[in-house]
């Protein structure tokens, strides 16, 4: 239980147990003395016998603070009680029900948690009566929406899930989905849920208590010791002091214990998921020993010896290339294989924590000494969702134009102009119009086309498209390709494609880079990709069915798993999975020499 | 065509005001695989689940009896129970009577036949690769006695290198348990492969259907012509 | 289309709350009146109070006139004093509103700059330290109920440095009290979401283009991120504006601020049902207001949300 390492975590249960602790003990130890009246002594602050002082009877406070305890806490446990039997089944509801009864209660919930739990507490506590009852009844009542509106939200999730959709085809009953698939993914949430629901309880019947409307004497809780010596704030404040601090010690408590351990246990499966959490850039590091070497001065780009690393991974290990200008370079490699990385170091654009080492030059000079402005106009980068890749707040023009207002000096109207123009140029139909609409009403290649007039907003020497069609429809993908390779004849700019598709990179790239586990394993031109020497390259190329594909046999597969950036074994990563592994590949490292890093390569 | 499977005729699914299917008519022969192509949108999605009683249907579908259709998910890693055991998800499926230890035997002779180990149904799903859940997932459907296997776009969250596995496995399972299968997918490529006929879909609507031969080397539609055109190559 | 179909949402919810405040009297066990007017009242006294109230008439005719009432404004009369309970409202509802508007417009004004200054500083794991602090100050503001920071405040600041104002509604000074007890939970629950959405929004592919293109990082932050962080923040932190209402009565309660939350609990002690009736109905009102208010603004930040609610 490694979730319990969090600090507030063990606060709150600290908090928690000492509660507990005194709601066992407390009736017993302190409940006579917390009873005996003393007239000579009403109203007293604090004093060697009354370290907290008397009430209006003479009893002492501190005695009386630490015998409610009990009573509070099990007024709070009532109420929650009612709380989760309202709440959990009103919440699962919409999950089991049919839809329309589904929405009757989905609009009944929605409507109740508009209104602030103290108010309908009080509304629940008129009906029910002043009194422990009433009270006990209306926070009951009250917490309910909240908790049915947090059950409905997980539970809906759980319900329109895949593995419950292939459960109900196998022929399982609602119940049945309910029981196996449902409840199980929801009960922990909610548990710990409940535990915070506890906390706010006890607050909220001791507000309820404090305003009058909660426990009534004789009875008595800290709710009500906090009514009666209210009025003495400005004489002995140390009066107030035990019964508020006894609230806040049990209420914080539960609260704490309960929601930082549902954070931790929301947060837990992203953490197992990569190392990509939050992003931000961070910039290229130069190796100390290593001088401002020039770079091959007629490439556009030139990266020698990059690395990527988070933390103990190292999904980039050491790779170098060069892109020529008005060259088309492709890189192929399987999801891991650390194609994406590259493209945003080649970008600065890693994210936090990441480490880049090696360098990358951008027309001859190292990434870090260009200046944003010739950053941002030099280079066009296109990602792999045009959904997601553009501002769902902002106009289309003004995501282009800011550009040309950040880096060309150039004023709005003509940085609007020039985005007009640019759009028009990847032939959106309606370029004028299209800049005034929002992203939501383009499609996804109409997004891409936006994305890649972007990077036309500058001069772009060099244009990273990484995955760009990937959620593109084929008919759709052939267009945007057709665009790209049409962006760099008209401009000039080099272009470096990135897919997993070998086709798709064949097709528009002379040469082609293939990544397998962080390094460049072959680079060749494309169309000796059939003819490939690395036996990886040659087992992608067998594995990928076109329409040309013999159908009498078995498709070809590779056996086994590219590893994990942090498990690459010593000497080829590929060698597990090879068909021609030799003794020596599994010890020692292939470097690439004349485009091809391996041992026994194949015929050509 | 061999013996007739399934029948459908005049298909209609609708989503409040959307048609997502209109009016769409295919039939299945015994141990046949029948593509389903066409672009997001295109209803393909639709056809699946209104087969297999996820999404309220209209027209007349004959000669499967409930659960006699089994329905395989995209994406691997949604289409599993976190927190049941491989073994727990692939009995999932299974008939009621088998009793305890019958569940689990049969559970690993599934597990066994879509070429996963046996010791696979006590580990869960977060420990597998996205190929071996798909084959977990296989496995669960394949437990109900299925008579059509209906395959919802099953490699495209997959590597290139695992794909082929999978679509092989696909093959294999037809070979051996004369299963019918409605394979469904983006990837004319993939499509062409597997299946025995094809048809294509746009807008809710059937365009063409015919036989592999048929639709990729003489195509008759102007959009499964578009289509084959758009299909990147390896040069 | 999208404000038609939130004020329709409104509409709907308004009428169900003055259905709600009528049926309250018809829910009590027992006999209001007889509650109201103690067990020692004469019967006859009762009878005519009930006469009075219409509450001896069939219960469609008793709605009909509530409903022709309430629309004119007239809540009836209070139980005790007899002062028409829609004046006593309107003497007291100023007050109240001040408080919470002020509070409001705090709550938001320092939450949203605070939790996205936090998350440009905190992001890809930097700032441990600063991560720490804010989430353990944010968490442990979160958790104390209002009555606790107030008594606490009064005990300081009051009693012990009698710098401010100890209670009631008199200039400025006497607002620093109420507003920060009732402004810090919420404030502090909103800044933890600000952050946190801001987090994920610079971890999206937008943000990834922008940076891309090197805009400066303040257009990145307010033109690129705040309106999506803001309309992210305000769909799931709407509420904490709504529970800002029911923390104002106790906050009213123990500065004995001149508001409605002071009489509404008094109501509520003294059985005087038809004032506590009235005074719900308009805390029902002004809630539901309220969340209209966040739809509203929800729709005109985000243009997703009015092609979506209207397609």
């Amino acid at each position: 239980m490694n979730r319990m390492r969090s600090p507030s975590a063990l606060a709150g249960l600290l908090l928690v147990l000492v509660t507990l602790v005194f709601a066992v003990i407390g009736p017993w130890l302190w409940g006579e003395e917390a009873a005996r009246f003393d007239p000579l002594h009403i109203l007293e602050g604090h004093s060697p016998e009354h370290l907290l002082g008397t009430d209006d009877g003479g009893r002492d406070l501190l005695a009386r603070t630490l015998a409610a305890t009990r009573q509070s806490v099990w007024l709070a446990v009532l109420a929650t009680l009612i709380t989760t039997a309202l709440g959990i089944p009103l919440g699962a509801l919409p999950s089991v029900l049919g839809p329309r009864t589904a929405r009757f209660a989905s609009g009944l919930i929605d409507s109740l948690v508009a209104f602030p739990v103290l108010l309908l507490a009080m509304f629940a506590a008129l009906i029910a009566g002043t009194g422990a009852r009433g009270a006990v009844v209306g926070i009951g009542v009250a917490a309910a929406p909240g908790l049915a509106r947090l059950t409905r939200t997980l539970a809906g999730t759980v319900a329109s899930s895949d593995y419950v959709a292939a459960a109900r085809v196998l022929g399982a009953s609602r119940a049945a989905v309910l029981v196996r698939h449902i409840l199980p993914n929801i009960a922990e949430p909610l548990i710990l849920t409940v535990t915070a629901n506890l906390g706010y309880a006890l607050l909220g019947l001791a507000t309820l208590s404090l305003l009058g409307l909660g426990v009534q004497p004789p009875d008595y809780d800290w709710g009500r010791l906090l009514h009666d010596t209210l009025p003495r704030v400005y004489v002995d404040p140390e009066a107030v002091a035990g019964p508020a601090l006894a609230v806040a010690v049990a209420g914080i408590g539960f609260t704490l214990l309960g929601e930082s351990l549902a954070r931790a246990a929301a947060r837990e499966p992203s953490a197992t998921s990569a190392p990509s959490a939050s992003r931000g850039e961070s910039r290229t590091e130069l190796p100390p020993e290593c001088g401002p070497l020039p770079g091959t001065p007629e490439a556009v780009l030139e990266v020698r010896d990059l690395s990527v690393s988070f933390g103990g991974a190292t999904p980039v290990r050491g790779i170098s290339f060069s892109v020529a200008p008005g060259e088309t370079v492709g890189i192929v490699g399987e999801s891991g294989s650390g194609k994406s990385l590259t493209a945003l170091a080649i970008g600065g654009l890693v994210p936090r924590p990441g480490e880049v080492s090696g360098r990358v030059l951008l027309g001859g000079r190292p990434l870090e000494e260009l200046s944003r402005r010739e950053l941002g106009t030099r280079l066009a980068m296109v990602f792999q969702d045009p959904m997601a890749a553009l501002n769902p707040a902002l106009r289309v023009g003004s995501q282009l134009a800011e550009v040309a207002t950040a880096h060309l000096g150039a004023s709005r109207g003509q940085a609007w102009r020039r985005a007009v123009d640019r759009l028009g140029r990847v032939r959106l139909p309606d370029p004028a119009g299209d800049a005034r609409r929002h992203p939501h009403e383009f499609s996804g290649g109409m997004r891409q086309r936006a994305v890649i007039a972007m990077g036309l907003m500058g001069e772009p020497e060099l244009v990273v498209a990484d995955e760009p069609t990937t959620a593109l429809d084929v008919t759709v993908q052939k267009r945007v390709l057709e665009l790209l390779a049409e962006v760099n004849e008209t401009t000039g700019a080099a272009g470096l494609l990135i897919s997993h598709d070998l086709a798709v990179v064949s097709r528009y790239c002379r040469r082609v880079l293939v990544m397998y586990a962080g390094r460049i394993v072959e680079e060749l031109p494309s169309e000796r990709l059939r003819h490939a020497r690395h036996p990886y390259t040659r087992a992608l190329v067998a594995s990928s069915p076109d329409l040309s594909t013999d159908r009498s046999l078995p498709l070809a597969t590779i056996p086994g798993l590219q590893p994990t950036p942090d498990e690459v074994p010593g000497g080829c990563a590929f060698a597990p999975r090879c068909g021609r592994v030799l003794e020596r590949c599994r010890t020692d490292r292939p470097e690439p020499e004349d485009g091809l890093a391996c041992w026994n390569p194949e015929d050509a | 065509m061999t013996k007739r499977l399934l029948e459908v005729r005049g298909l209609h699914v609708r989503y409040g005001r959307f048609p997502a299917v209109q009016d769409v008519s295919f039939e299945i022969g015994e141990g046949e695989i029948l593509g389903l192509v066409g672009e997001s949108g295109s209803g393909k999605s639709s056809v699946a689940r209104a087969l297999t009683g996820l999404a309220p249907r209209t027209g007349t579908v004959s000669g499967l009896g409930p659960r006699e259709a089994q329905l395989v998910f995209q994406d691997p890693y949604a289409s599993l129970d976190p927190r049941m055991t491989v073994g727990r998800s692939v009995a999932e499926g299974l008939p009621r009577g088998l009793g305890r230890a019958g569940r689990r035997e049969e559970a690993a002779r599934l597990l066994e036949l879509v070429r996963l180990g046996r010791e696979t149904a006590g580990r869960y799903p977060r420990q597998l690769s996205g190929g071996q859940r798909q084959r977990v997932a296989i496995a669960r459907a394949l437990g109900a006695g299925p008579r059509l296997l209906v395959a919802d776009e099953v490699t495209s969250a997959l590597d290139v290198s695992v794909q082929g596995a999978i679509l092989n496995l696909i093959r294999e399972l037809r070979a051996e348990l004369g299963l019918s299968v409605l394979f469904i997918s983006h990837d004319l490529a993939v499509v062409r492969y597997v299946c025995d006929r094809i048809a294509v879909m746009r807008e809710g609507r059937i365009v063409e259907c015919g036989t592999v031969g048929q639709v990729i080397e003489q195509p008759s539609h102007e959009y499964t012509k578009a289509l084959l055109e758009a299909v990147p190559r390896l040069q | 289309m999208f404000l038609l179909r939130r004020a329709i949402r409104f509409a709907l919810s308004l009428v169900l709350v003055v259905l709600a405040s009528f049926a309250m009297l018809h829910l009590i066990p027992g006999d209001p009146v007889r509650a109201a007017l103690g067990p020692t009242a004469p019967r006859e006294a009762v009878e005519q109070r009930r006469a009075e109230l219409g509450l001896d008439r069939p219960w469609p005719e008793q709605l009909r006139t509530y409903l022709e009432k309430a629309a004119t404004g007239d809540f009836g009369e209070s139980f005790l004093t007899r002062q028409p309970a829609g004046q006593v409202i309107g003497d007291r509802l100023p007050a109240t509103v001040q408080l919470v508007v002020v509070t409001m417009a705090l709550a938001l004004l320092v939450a949203v700059p605070l939790g996205m200054a936090m998350a440009a500083r905190t992001h890809g794991g930097r700032g441990g330290r600063t991560e720490l602090a804010f989430t353990s100050v944010t968490g442990g503001l979160s958790v104390i109920p209002e009555f606790l920071l107030a008594v606490a405040m009064i005990a300081l600041f009051g009693v012990t440095l009698r710098w401010l104002p100890v209670a009631g509604k008199d200039g400025a000074a006497s607002f620093v009290m109420p507003v920060l007890a009732l402004a810090a939970g919420p404030t502090a629950l909103l800044a933890r979401l600000v952050r946190v959405e801001t987090l994920r929004e610079l971890s999206s592919d937008y943000v990834r283009l922008a940076r891309a293109k090197r805009i400066p990082a303040v257009r990145l932050y307010l033109v690129h991120l705040l309106p999506n962080t803001l309309t992210s923040a305000l769909t799931m932190g709407g509420l904490l504006l709504t529970s800002l209402l029911g923390g104002s009565v106790v906050v009213e309660y123990v500065f004995q601020w001149p508001g409605l939350g002071g009489t509404t609990v008094d109501a509520i002690a003294d059985k005087d049902y038809a004032l506590a009736q009235a005074a719900i109905l308009v805390y029902g009102a002004v809630s539901l207001t309220v969340v209209f208010l966040v739809d509203v603004a929800l729709g005109l930040l985000d243009p997703r949300s009015r092609a979506r609610k209207s397609g």
